[in-house]
């Protein structure tokens, strides 16, 4: 549905896109996951046809961007990185303008109150834009980029700035999109995609370094088997009492507060099933323990993973 | 066919709607008719206290909308700065250029509803030569070649502007720049001393003043309507071109 083909865009001397080649499938979701500056707002705006690419072609269900950019962009809903939205008019107002300019054909009223019942926006009609919240305002703008129906929807950032309450509606409503168009969203937030995503391409530095499954990221940030504990106590008997537990393979400590807790991480071969034999031994030896669970990775750890890998000529993921 | 022209239309709607729901279009109507009235009023005066032995139709036209492109020059930026520097500046563009309207068609819906802002407030300025038909009915072709003439010189100054305003995200950039041209380009030959003598036939070609005066008195010359539409024509273009840019300069 979406096909990038060694996409470039380059910035004067700065390459913001490198060799960036991919594929959706009609009725994905697929997340663009990489940190802030990777390239992931460049390589959507040259989807939607804002920016033409140095190098490289990318068409969305079959069509060209270059060469029919009218007849690609009808096809596509866009959310824009900063959601701009004319602060003067009304939501009811501006939902009809963007349909009318996108083409919807027969009755726009119609498209309008269904865009606006999808996002939740049907008590919002009449407020003007400029003052509604932030998490309505981009409720606003993912309502625009749903109006004409679109085969495929590009969002960028759709969660970023919103608060948690929030953060949790936008998602469950772009899970409820996913029936009706293909969908590609950029993310920096890892736990995100494993949310709402069911594929994953990762961006580095303006390049793709991995596309993988959901489940098996999901699997990899659940952490290499690391666990993380965070104990008080003299750290000397502490790390004898961890390290002599079956199936520690490691310790490293992380950190040590003032308050007397220490955090380790602690690698075993059984991963999980370490746990319960940690806690144990902890408790025997006297300690108070204030914590014990999976590490998490996080985004830079995945990274460094993925890249070290790399460097070792091993296969990405 | 309908289908064609809605999402245009519905650009342009937009525009237009914009522009009167905000207080800016009030209160640069207000200077402008304010400013207008005293110059009918001065004109009108000195003209029958002194009468030069002039009849109005050529010679009262000529002075009073000479002083009203003076106040026109002011405005003009003011309409015209935000037309893209504002988008840019939200963010909007984005949404724009990627609705599938054409470079072109968001061009004439902007340039379009500019005008409509000057429609009006120039449009309002007929009153005067309204009270003076009650008074004294007149031959008012000459009239409506004066208006045809501000219509025109008003299209060339808003397509200045609509070009300038598409250079910047600052509003205040794009109306300083838009004034500074506009008046040069009404003065361009007002000091024919300092002109070289075969500088001068070019130069009189490109002022704006030059190609306007026979308006006022009646004349419409096929080589003036050309001068103005070709400027609304290359600024278009022009406009085109920048808004293009954003492809390859990778930025709003």
């Amino acid at each position: 549905m979406i096909q990038a083909e060694h996409l470039t865009k380059d910035y004067g001397l700065f390459r913001a896109v490198d060799d960036v080649s991919f594929r959706v499938e009609p009725g994905e979701i697929v997340g663009l996951l990489g940190p802030n500056g990777s390239g992931k707002t460049t390589i959507m705006r040259i989807l939607t046809g804002f920016f033409a690419p140095t190098g490289g072609a990318c068409s969305i269900a079959g069509v060209d961007i270059a060469r029919d950019p009218r007849q690609a962009r009808r096809m596509i809903g866009y959310l824009p990185e900063r959601v701009a939205l004319y602060p003067d008019m009304s939501v009811q107002g501006f939902l009809a303008f963007i349909a009318k300019v996108r083409g919807v054909e027969g009755r726009v009223q119609g498209a309008v109150e269904e865009a606006m019942e999808v996002c939740g926006l049907t008590s919002m009609a009449k407020r003007q834009i400029g003052k509604l919240s932030k998490g309505y305002r981009q409720r606003v703008g993912i309502a625009q980029a749903i109006i004409h129906q679109p085969q495929v929807l590009i969002l960028d950032e759709p969660t970023v700035g919103l608060d948690p309450r929030q953060i949790v509606d936008i998602r469950s409503l772009i899970r409820t999109l996913s029936g009706l168009a293909t969908v590609l969203l950029s993310t920096h937030i890892l736990p995100e995609v494993s949310v709402t995503c069911s594929r994953v391409i990762i961006i580095d530095k303006g390049k793709v370094i991995a596309e993988d499954s959901v489940e098996a990221l999901t699997e990899k940030t659940a952490g290499r088997g690391e666990t993380l504990v965070r104990v008080s106590g003299s750290e000397a008997d502490i790390l004898a009492a961890v390290r002599s537990t079956a199936g520690v393979e490691q310790v490293d400590v992380l950190e040590r507060s003032r308050g007397g807790v220490i955090a380790l991480a602690v690698r075993s071969a059984r991963g999980g099933a370490v746990r319960s034999h940690l806690v144990r031994s902890l408790v025997d030896g006297g300690w108070s323990v204030h914590e014990v669970s999976p590490r998490l990775m996080s985004l830079e750890d995945l990274f460094v993973d993925i890249l070290e890998r790399a460097g070792r000529g091993e296969n990405g993921p | 066919m309908i289908a064609a022209i809605r999402p245009f239309a519905a650009l342009l709607v937009k525009e237009v709607r914009g522009f009167f729901a905000s207080p800016l279009v009030y209160f640069v109507g207000a200077v402008f008719l304010a400013l207008s009235g005293y110059y009918f009023y001065t004109n009108l005066n000195a003209f029958i206290t002194f009468g030069f032995g002039e009849s109005i139709v050529e010679h009262l036209w000529q002075r009073l909308y000479s002083d009203i492109v003076r106040v026109v020059i002011t405005v003009i930026p003011l309409v015209t700065m935000g037309v893209f520097a504002e988008e840019k500046h939200l963010g909007t563009v984005e949404l724009l250029y990627t609705t599938p309207l054409r470079d072109f068609e968001i061009f004439a819906a902007k340039f379009l509803a500019c005008m409509a802002v000057f429609v009006v407030i120039v449009g309002a300025t007929a009153l005067y030569p309204v009270l003076i038909y009650r008074i004294q009915p007149f031959d008012v072709s000459s009239l409506a070649s004066v208006y045809l003439g501000l219509l025109l010189l008003i299209g060339a100054m808003v397509s200045i502007g609509i070009f300038l305003s598409s250079l910047t995200e600052t509003q205040l950039i794009a109306a300083m720049f838009t004034y500074g041209a506009v008046l040069l380009l009404w003065n361009l030959s007002w000091n024919e001393a300092a002109v070289p003598g075969d500088l001068l036939a070019i130069v009189t070609q490109l002022c704006a003043f030059d190609h306007f005066e026979p308006f006022g008195r009646g004349v419409i010359d096929l080589k003036d309507v050309g001068y103005f539409v070709a400027i609304i024509t290359l600024m278009g273009w022009l406009t085109m071109r920048s808004m293009e840019s954003r492809q390859w300069r990778g930025r709003r």
